[in-house]
């Protein structure tokens, strides 16, 4: 199935969010998500299914004043 | 030069949300020239609470935000979350919410911008995302500007810190109304205020402090600067300047001379007696 992560087009597999998070190689404890603009908790993302056109974004630390 | 941190008296604590801290400076993580300046910046500083914030994480290989977050958890310093980049109360407290989850801290320095040019604080929106943060149990350290009934309603919705700026973020202009700072600081006595962002140069620092500021928040000053530690270190030493003078107890201004050296008993002086 094809979703959107942080703008891109991507492939995947996973039928979750928390599955898809460990799919693309991110550390589910460093990283908060979100599904079609609304914030998932973490705790949130195993029943979280994804869908054909969902947009993922996943956010991380960054520098910041 | 070795990197040794700026100390503050440790018998003058700053307490934030019930936190106490030692040094009244607190130092951004954005715009170094490198990690390892950054990392040698805070070191020198003192500095025991840095601000972060969150961002989209590269989709690729390479996970900036995961090593970044490495590098500051290795400082060991305490992190204030920022919601820049927001415009609404609605996206600030969305970042918040995932902020919370990222860094496993109460702690949000609420930044709601309201225009472009200056990166000014939206008030309205700034009070409204105050307000359900502080009922979600945030403990919400809000960027503003020095208005006194912003501050008063800031305080109703929650907060129990105030970060007025000195002038707009990056400006290097200093504090630019050190009148309304004046009337913010009395106007609100024993609230914590943070001067932040603006500052240019350390002695804009120890200005802010002279007046009774309770701490600094800066970045742009330092990261940007030539070599970034050691600004770092003179801004710590001028924060800690600037304290030590306000505690002790500034002078009054007059507007003529009063000699300091004694005239009585001066050679050739009609008082000589």
């Amino acid at each position: 199935m094809r979703v959107e992560l942080n703008g891109e087009a991507v492939e995947t597999e996973a039928a979750t969010l928390a599955a898809f998070v460990i799919d693309r190689d991110f550390d589910p404890e460093i990283v908060a998500t979100a599904l079609n603009g609304e914030f998932v908790p973490r705790f949130e993302r195993a029943d979280t299914p994804l869908a054909e056109g969902d947009r993922v974004e996943v956010f991380s630390p960054r520098q910041g004043g | 030069m070795t990197d040794t941190p700026t100390r503050s008296a440790p018998d003058d604590a700053l307490d934030l949300y019930g936190t106490r801290v030692t040094s009244r400076f607190l130092l951004g993580t954005a715009r170094y020239p490198s990690p390892d300046h950054l990392r040698r910046a805070v070191t020198r500083s003192g500095a025991e609470i840095v601000t972060v914030s969150l961002r989209r994480e590269s989709t690729g290989g390479d996970k900036a935000g995961h090593a970044f977050w490495h590098l500051v958890r290795e400082l060991g310093v305490k992190v204030l979350p920022n919601t820049a980049g927001c415009h609404s109360a609605r996206d600030a407290i969305k970042t918040a919410l995932m902020a919370r989850e990222v860094f496993g801290t109460p702690w949000i320095k609420l930044e709601v911008i309201g225009d472009e040019a200056t990166l000014q604080p939206d008030p309205f929106g700034l009070v409204e995302a105050a307000r359900e943060l502080s009922s979600q149990g945030f403990e919400v350290f809000p960027y503003m500007t020095d208005d006194l009934v912003l501050a008063d309603r800031l305080l109703e919705a929650g907060c129990k810190v105030l970060m007025p700026w000195g002038s707009p973020i990056g400006s290097g202009r200093g504090l630019n109304n050190p009148y309304a700072l004046r009337l913010l600081r009395a106007h609100v006595p024993g609230v914590p205020l943070i001067v932040d962002a603006g500052l240019g140069a350390p002695s804009h620092a120890a200005a802010a402090m002279e007046l009774g500021f309770d701490a600094i928040l800066l970045n742009t000053a330092v990261a940007t600067a030539g070599d970034p530690p050691a600004m770092a270190e003179a801004f710590g030493k001028a924060i800690e300047a600037g304290r030590t003078g306000f505690l002790a107890g500034i002078m009054e201004q007059y507007d003529l001379a009063t000699a300091s050296t004694p005239v009585f008993g001066a050679p050739f002086s009609p008082f000589a007696g």
